[in-house]
């Protein structure tokens, strides 16, 4: 049995060092799983772009694979191992429920680097981890809202409540607030990243309770497409511009552009000044860009929100600055504090003044 | 007009040949399909069938194919014998989810205590809350003459429902920074499934999946309650002289299916998902179902179905990310591979006609 197991083990580390020989080749293979489509219109769509940009920069130095719709979990392991044997130098998994699959394969790997959106765990020295300060965008977006409801409801479809949905959240409400004290925030969570019908339903149940500004954390155009059809409802693109619903409902967007930041770690792989890191940029950094406000907003709050945007950009300004309470009344932030990167990547609760609870 | 008219007596030959017949024809469509989307059809079909068997990386794939169709096997196997008798359990997925949830439940509440029973206990939890949720219908089926199909399908909607929860609240990792889904069970080793052999794939529930093809073929072939299944299913007023007594095989073909449904859960949260996830199924619990129909709802045809289906799984995924192939495709094909069957067996047992006679 355990002579066994030795000579498995050695046939598959051989193989590996096969496969690496095999690999030996002029061009950098860049590989990226995705979790949905890659026709959803927002968060996969957005990552591909990001990996045609790999593609048009390097030309002919770069090979560029991708797997859509990769369940999270042992499906995610199968496929990891795959690109790592067909040759893939570096490897992007663009969702967080590709952690633990991340991180099992880049240790039978160590010669594959592995880039993981979202995530926290870094095991292995070739597993590097990235993200982008999405709660940036939420605060354009939050101001918008509290300016523009007449029914001083506004709504948030959330997708799962993990510390990036609920930041979004309490950045988008903590904005609006400030602009107008008597905004309520009606919170859905979806329990998806992208399932238009399920997205749709959520969306129409918050028109029905009177809010007429959407936000939404999930990935389809889908809630866009009901709030057009009530006159009145704004919303906002999601990951993508979905310009196709300008000037009204999709008012303004978060637009996610990993573009830069894959360039630049394949480049850096090409060029040999490739680094671990754990990457976290914002509006300044290019990764998140705010979709052009459109005519449907009245200029004075366009050009706050314009103002606010370039106050993140130049460091001027940052969201989440104190005083802070938290929803049970207790304080999180002093005046003039801002918010460290720790307390907002495991954030686990609501800012003073949401009703509701999160889901436990 | 054309209709459909009932053999007499179906050839015994096309009756076993028809699966084949379906694999051949799923070929050429799928191979047409291939060249109209401008890919290589032999190339495709290569990578689908050959390549993860006999290709460069089999040795890992080959290990793959079991852990992919250990599941299906396990749960079509259990799902045949209903089918056989005309009941249908047609939520099995939610079966696997609470078996998974209840097994990993219980070793998690033990955690991080070692010893040798927890793996057992956690085993016969895991059957137990597969079979505990397929008793809701059955239950319901026997005693309110509820239709069972509709039944269990919407509680499949309850477990996920049920496993969010689990995943975001009460199993969640308390050393997890709030992020949702369970303490990986990999590294528990008393109550992990690992792989036996290294790199063979094979794990306990493998085993188990081979344990049970014998026991239902021993089932069917020389027990009892086997020929009362078959009779049901053949003659259900020749079962009921016989002495079937119709509730009774309900429960008992409802509860085998489930528990063995939820022991697949429980292996596969254990072994290769690793975790309790919001997404942790993907999904088995309804392919499992074309596996069943795929092998003949016979023991042997289903071992060899799930292995099948299993490789259209792996081999299409390398399809996709080698060949570009979007992952519509490649489901689309799984599909036509249903239809070829299902066709080929309706022109089995009946004959097209030509009807002269105008239908009333």
């Amino acid at each position: 049995m355990k002579r066994r197991t030795l000579l498995a083990t050695a046939a598959l580390g051989l193989s590996v060092a096969f496969a690496g020989t095999a690999m030996a080749q002029d061009k950098t293979k860049a590989c990226f799983v995705y979790v949905g489509p890659i026709g959803d219109g927002g968060w996969t769509y957005q990552h591909h772009q990001g990996a045609l940009a790999v593609q048009a920069e390097y030309g002919d130095k770069v090979e560029v694979q991708w797997q859509e719709n990769v369940p999270e979990g042992a499906d995610a392991e199968r496929v990891l191992t795959q690109m790592a044997l067909g040759g893939c130098n570096i490897i992007f998994t663009t969702s967080f429920g590709y952690m633990d699959a991340t991180n099992a394969v880049a240790a039978k790997f160590p010669d594959v680097k592995f880039e993981h959106a979202t995530g926290y765990k870094r095991d292995s020295a070739n597993v590097s981890t990235y993200n982008a300060r999405f709660y940036e965008g939420r605060a354009v977006q939050g101001h918008i809202a509290g300016r523009m409801t007449k029914s001083n409801k506004i709504g948030y479809i959330a997708s799962f409540p993990i510390p990036e949905v609920i930041m979004g959240i309490n950045s988008y409400y903590l904005h609006a607030k400030k602009v107008n004290p008597n905004v309520e925030l009606s919170v859905i969570w979806a329990y998806t990243w992208f399932d238009p019908a399920k997205e749709a339903d959520a969306a129409k149940a918050l028109i029905e309770q009177g809010v007429d500004v959407i936000a939404s954390h999930t990935d389809s155009t889908a809630p866009l497409a009901e709030a057009a059809k009530t006159p009145g409802v704004i919303g906002f693109g999601q990951a993508s511009d979905m310009a196709a619903y300008k000037p009204s409902p999709r008012v303004s967007s978060i637009i996610d552009n990993w573009a830069p930041y894959y360039v630049k770690r394949v480049g850096a792989l090409m060029d040999g000044t490739y680094e671990q890191a754990d990457a976290w940029e914002g509006i300044a950094g290019g990764e998140v860009e705010i979709g052009e406000i459109t005519d449907a907003v009245p200029a004075d709050v366009k050009a706050e929100a314009e103002a606010m945007r370039d106050a993140i950009a130049a460091g001027t300004y940052h969201p989440f600055t104190g005083p802070i309470k938290k929803q049970d009344g207790s304080d999180w932030l002093a005046d003039g504090v801002t918010a460290p990167d720790g307390d907002l990547l495991g954030m686990a609760f609501y800012v003073e003044g949401i009703t509701g609870d999160i889901p436990k | 007009m054309l209709r459909l008219e009932k053999r007499p007596s179906p050839s015994a030959f096309w009756q076993k040949a028809s699966p084949f017949l379906a694999v051949i024809l799923t070929m050429i469509a799928g191979g047409i399909m291939f060249a109209a989307l401008g890919k290589n059809p032999v190339e495709a079909i290569r990578t689908i069938f050959w390549d993860p068997l006999f290709g460069e990386f089999a040795f890992y794939f080959r290990g793959q194919l079991l852990v992919k169709a250990g599941p299906l096997i396990l749960i079509a196997l259990g799902l045949s014998l209903g089918f056989r008798a005309g009941i249908w359990n047609i939520g099995a997925e939610g079966q696997y989810i609470m078996g998974a949830i209840i097994g990993a439940a219980v070793g998690l509440a033990l955690y991080p205590t070692e010893n040798r029973m927890i793996y057992p206990v956690m085993v016969i939890a895991g059957a137990f809350g597969g079979w505990a949720w397929a008793m809701i219908p059955a239950i319901l089926k026997t005693r309110f003459n509820t239709n069972e199909i509709l039944v269990s399908l919407l509680l499949v909607y309850v477990a996920q429902t049920i496993l969010a929860k689990a995943a975001t609240g009460f199993l969640r990792n308390p050393e997890g920074a709030g992020f949702p889904g369970s303490r990986n069970f990999s590294s528990y080793p008393a109550a992990s499934n690992p792989e036996l052999i290294a790199g063979t794939g094979m794990h306990w529930g493998v085993v188990a999946a081979f344990i049970a093809v014998i026991a239902a073929y021993v089932l069917l072939q020389r027990h009892i309650l086997g020929f009362h299944i078959k009779l049901a299913g053949q003659a259900p007023r020749a079962a009921r002289f016989a002495g079937v007594a119709p509730n009774r095989l309900v429960v008992l073909c409802m509860g085998i299916s489930g528990a063995l449904a939820g022991l697949a859960g429980l292996f596969e949260v254990t072994g290769p998902a690793g975790q309790i996830t919001i997404d942790f199924n993907v999904g088995y619990g309804f392919t499992a179902i074309i596996v069943a129909f795929l092998g003949r709802l016979n023991p042997v045809g289903i071992l060899f179905a799930g292995l099948l289906m299993a490789l259209t799984y792996i081999g299409g995924e390398m399809a996709s990310t080698n060949l570009g192939l979007p992952s519509a495709a490649i489901q689309a094909f799984q599909g036509m591979l249903l239809f070829f069957l299902l066709a080929s067996d309706v022109l089995t047992n009946f004959r097209v006609r030509l009807s002269t006679k105008a239908v009333a």
